[in-house]
């Protein structure tokens, strides 16, 4: 009796399913929509609605209907082991997502196995480093970001000690080695080197030393909630020097949430919603009024992910994956190609992304671009 | 006794046929509901027969799946590691028990639930051991006796088998003089006490071999993932196994199996619901907690003795 | 020193909001026998219901705040009494225990489901800056929830130990029985106990939320650390979770900045641990004579 519940219970849980018909192309979107990267993950999700919603409403993809299905990760790694092995069992032509980077890694083994393309929102540098061929980003990874800001403590700020503020999970972890490194191979000396937890609410102890360390700036590397509350507490103590972040430290969220206290950060934005770019604003315009928010670079990053796909089905004239991945290596989309991915984006051999980013300072609760820099590869 | 040996043995068939006619997500949440059970029957020892409130299970299945995904890649194998794995766990169910079990009940509660936020610490802060927070990848699945259980199916079966190891070790346990006085020590612990039985030296090993099952269930948990990181392995973990104990039926033998079906299963069930179903899931455990605190095995008991007086 | 002075000021403002949440937690156990796992959840509900009345209703964040207070009241006092706490009571400790669990883990869903599972912002109604003292800047707004925390829980200590009501609360909660017998009304003064814990935590959700946002899970660290400030200060005195969040705020602030940021949270578990091995009554607790 009991058996036969639990049987049932299984049974029903796999009653769903079966859009593998020929009118339409099935994407599995596995991402973080509660936990701690349920903000993260609602962004992406909606990025990717949005642009499924446009898609389809010009024709789809090669005359074929995109139909998008959402799992749940719950931010944690085998939860979304779980949720990748059922979306696969669906037969998605493409996986989505996920951001955290930990749940990456668990699944780009299972896509690589599926031979399922995956192009993924999460920033970790040794994804890329694995010789994996089906995983993709769709922003920078953590060692590009950082040198581009390392030269600007050092040639715009004229910093000798940086404090160094962390959420210690793989994401701040990641951003903190590779922030490091770049310090040091510019003769920068790190100062009070904190880790924080996620989901952390009491900054006092961490603001009250580095505000104490003597350090020339403070780097922050945390979540958007921690990050409007560590700038929260900033402003409570009075800390007057530089606070410089790496895209999540300027985020709209952020602003909304922090307000006044986001005031006169800086920092390197891989991709914005503040771009200065007609494409760029016309998106974030769609997602606001769509989903009644303001987008972060999450969103975009899920907008985008879902026409690189249309471009390069559409470059390999089917729906073949093995071909998919071939094709996606190395290209260049231009927003002449593809209007949707809205900047101009390259991928390398490994499926490192590369397109032009930039300096960014909070005006006024806006970010403002200060400086327009080139892609790594010229 | 006849009737429960064929429902048993019915049981046992649908587990072994079942995963045939399902996809890979609904094997691996089928091999998943095994460990969990596997876990979720340890902490009943402590909680059902020994009486203690512990919040600590995750942090020893956490101890079994590192122990075992360390050492393995060492020239030990997987196979030489298991037993270690859940050698540690018992050692150190021993060493965390022995000074917590002098405080009882919530005490107890905070206790564990204070070692398991240690656990998740030391995880995460001691990278050069651990992994950190980029956790462990990589991790193999065992053959046995030449055969590779790496497809989810052969996994699936390994799991059914360790649970049904584990199974049978418990049912004997229980029946064992040993086990007898894990129950009177339960029922009554005063009388336990004047009969002679040692109080505290029975609590602390229903204790240890209740860490020790975590263990053995973590042990499984890391070839199942292919991964450990410390996430999985929180206070949320050892809420969930305390109530699939609970709400299976504390105490109760086959409470574990059907606490974890829940647990595990639910979410799925109440997919429809989509948002709502942990708004659902914790009102149904509030309603069972008032009404029949017994649990699900307590509900069906109930039905039992009324069906039978009906009859 | 600065930074010594500066960790002081905001560890006893952190403190003094553990302590509140305590306080009634220690409250509810010693007068009602209800032992609240969902305490956090509950300084977590009152900043929503605030957000409410203030986004729905259009009320400024003072009238808001008072039917914010009024709404806490009913639902977190006298609802829970009613729904959740009184049936529970017949059953044992575990039954509690596993009940406010998912009480706590209900909270948080409706929250995040009927609400939004992203921070909010919160309006601050006191005042931010720093002041000035001798060279050293201290948080303004850490000295005025200090203040503010610490004034309520002297207050209620004054009206436990003062009034005729506060005492007749405190006779419940030594002796059910014998308060009976001599006339004391136990229901009543039970039901208190539940408004007094309601009152309590949602002071707590108007000092805190401005700087920790608005979301469902900001009850979940508060709520662990009113425990372990409840268990370490003594889990059958009011006076000692005061003494205990104020301990358990300054333990926190202290040991972050120098000992270990990484084990930050480990230090406040280890305190709790070798108070329960070495004082299980708490620092202020008499030895418990209730057995449970």
């Amino acid at each position: 009796m009991r058996r036969t519940l639990a049987a049932a219970a299984v049974l029903v849980g796999l009653g769903a399913g079966g859009a593998g018909a020929q009118d339409s192309v099935l994407i599995a979107d596995v991402i973080e929509l509660s936990g701690g990267g349920a903000t993260v993950g609602t962004n992406w999700k909606n990025g990717v609605d949005l642009a499924a919603s446009r898609i389809n409403a010009e024709g789809g993809i090669l005359g074929r209907k995109v139909v998008v299905e959402h799992y749940d990760t719950q931010s944690n790694p085998a939860v979304s082991k779980a949720v990748l092995q059922k979306a696969l069992d669906e037969d998605p032509f493409v996986v989505l997502g996920p951001i955290y980077s930990s749940s990456t890694k668990v699944n780009m083994v299972v896509t690589q196995r599926a031979e399922v393309p995956q192009i993924v929102g999460s920033e970790a540098s040794d994804i890329t480093e694995q010789g994996n061929p089906w995983v993709f980003r769709t922003s920078f990874g953590q060692a590009a970001g950082m040198p581009k800001l390392a030269n600007y403590m050092r040639d715009g700020l004229g910093a000798r000690t940086v404090d160094i503020v962390w959420v210690n999970n793989d994401f701040g972890k990641g951003g903190r080695d590779a922030m490091v490194a770049e310090l040091e191979k510019r003769g920068i000396e790190v100062g009070a080197d904190l880790s924080t937890e996620v989901q952390q609410v009491d900054f006092a102890p961490d603001v009250v030393q580095v505000r104490n360390s003597g350090a020339d700036a403070v780097f922050v590397y945390l979540h958007e909630e921690e990050s409007a509350r560590f700038l929260k507490e900033l402003r409570k103590q009075g800390y007057e020097r530089p606070v410089i972040g790496e895209t999540t430290l300027m985020n709209q969220k952020v602003i909304d949430l922090a307000g006044e206290a986001v005031e006169g950060v800086r920092g390197h934005v891989g991709l914005s919603a503040d771009a200065p770019l007609e494409s760029v604003a016309a998106m974030a315009e769609a997602y606001e009024k769509a989903f009644g928010a303001k987008t972060d670079h999450n969103g975009i990053k899920g907008y985008i992910a879902l026409h690189i796909v249309k471009e390069i089905a559409e470059r390999t004239g089917g729906f073949d994956r093995a071909a998919f991945g071939e094709a996606l290596r190395g290209a260049t989309i231009t927003t002449a190609d593809e209007p949707g991915v809205l900047m101009d984006v390259t991928f390398d051999e490994k499926g490192d992304i590369d397109r032009e980013s930039f300096l960014v300072e909070v005006e006024n609760g806006q970010q403002v671009i200060t400086e327009v820099l080139p892609k790594l590869g010229g | 006794m006849m009737l429960r040996a064929l429902l048993v043995a019915a049981g046992l068939a649908v587990l072994v046929l079942l995963p045939l006619g399902l996809k890979s997500y609904g094997i691996y949440l089928l091999s998943l509901w095994a460990l969990n059970t596997v876990a979720a029957m340890g902490l009943n020892l402590t909680v059902g027969q020994a009486g203690q409130v512990s919040l600590a299970q995750a942090a020893f299945v956490a101890i079994g799946a590192y122990t075992a995904a360390l050492l393995a890649p060492l020239g030990l194998g997987f196979w030489l590691a298991l037993p270690l794995a859940v050698g540690v766990a018992f050692a150190v169910g021993l060493v965390v028990g022995f000074p917590a079990l002098r405080v009882q009940h919530h005490h107890l509660a905070f206790v564990t639930l204070g070692f398991n936020a240690l656990v998740i610490l030391v995880l995460r802060n001691e990278e050069w051991l651990t992994g950190g927070t980029y956790g462990i990848s990589g991790i193999e699945r065992p053959d046995i006796l030449g055969f590779s259980t790496f497809g989810a199916l052969p996994f699936y079966y390994l799991c059914l088998g360790v649970l049904g190891a584990a199974s049978l070790a418990m049912w004997w346990l229980l029946r064992s003089p040993w086990g007898r006085a894990f129950a009177g020590l339960r029922d009554n612990p005063l009388r336990a006490a004047s009969l002679g039985v040692d109080v505290r030296a029975y609590t602390l090993l229903a204790f240890a071999i209740g860490s020790a099952y975590g263990g053995l269930s973590g042990a499984f948990l890391g070839p199942l993932v292919e991964y450990v990181d410390p996430t999985p392995f929180g206070l949320e973990t050892s809420l969930a196994l305390l109530l699939m104990v609970v709400v299976g039926g504390a105490g109760s033998f086959w409470g574990p199996f059907l606490g974890a079906a829940l647990v595990t299963l639910l979410p799925e069930w109440l997919r429809v619901a989509e948002g709502f179903y942990l708004m659902l899931y914790a009102l149904l455990v509030m309603v069972l907690m008032i009404l029949c605190p017994s649990g699900l095995m307590g509900v069906l008991e109930r039905l039992a003795g009324r069906l039978r007086r009906a009859s | 020193m600065d930074q010594f002075l500066q960790l002081l000021v905001a560890g006893l403002a952190t403190g003094a909001v553990y302590a509140l949440a305590a306080m009634g937690f220690t409250l509810l156990w010693q007068t009602a026998g209800t032992i609240n796992f969902a305490q956090g959840e509950f300084v977590m509900l009152p900043a929503f219901l605030m957000l409410g009345w203030m986004s729905l209703g259009g009320l400024e964040p003072w009238p808001a705040f008072a039917l914010t207070v009024l709404c806490s009241l009913l639902l977190l006092g006298l609802a829970f009494k009613r729904a959740l706490a009184d049936p529970l009571m017949r059953h044992d400790v575990l039954t509690m225990v596993i009940a406010t669990i998912a009480l706590g883990l209900f909270l948080k869903e409706s929250v995040k489901e009927l609400w939004s599972n992203e921070a909010q912002p919160f309006p601050d109604l006191l005042p931010v800056g720093s002041l000035q003292l001798g060279g050293v800047v201290l948080s303004l707004r850490d000295i005025v929830v200090f203040l503010a925390a610490a004034g309520l829980a002297l207050g209620l200590q004054l009206f436990l130990a003062r009034t005729r009501t506060g005492r007749s609360m405190q006779a419940v909660a030594q002796n059910r029985e014998v308060a009976r017998i001599v006339g004391i009304d136990v229901p009543r003064m039970v039901l208190l106990t539940f408004l007094v814990n309601a009152l309590l935590v949602s002071v707590a959700a108007l000092l805190v939320t401005p700087v920790y946002l608005a979301k469902f899970d900001l009850g979940e660290s508060l709520g662990l650390m009113a425990f372990i400030a409840a268990i370490v200060g003594g889990f059958n005195q009011t006076r000692g979770a005061l003494v205990g969040g104020l301990l358990v705020g300054l333990l926190d602030n202290f040991s972050a900045a120098y000992l270990s940021a990484a084990y930050r949270n480990a230090f406040p578990l280890l305190l709790l641990v070798v108070i329960i091995l070495l004082r299980p009554q708490g620092l202020l607790g008499r030895a418990e004579e209730r057995q449970v």
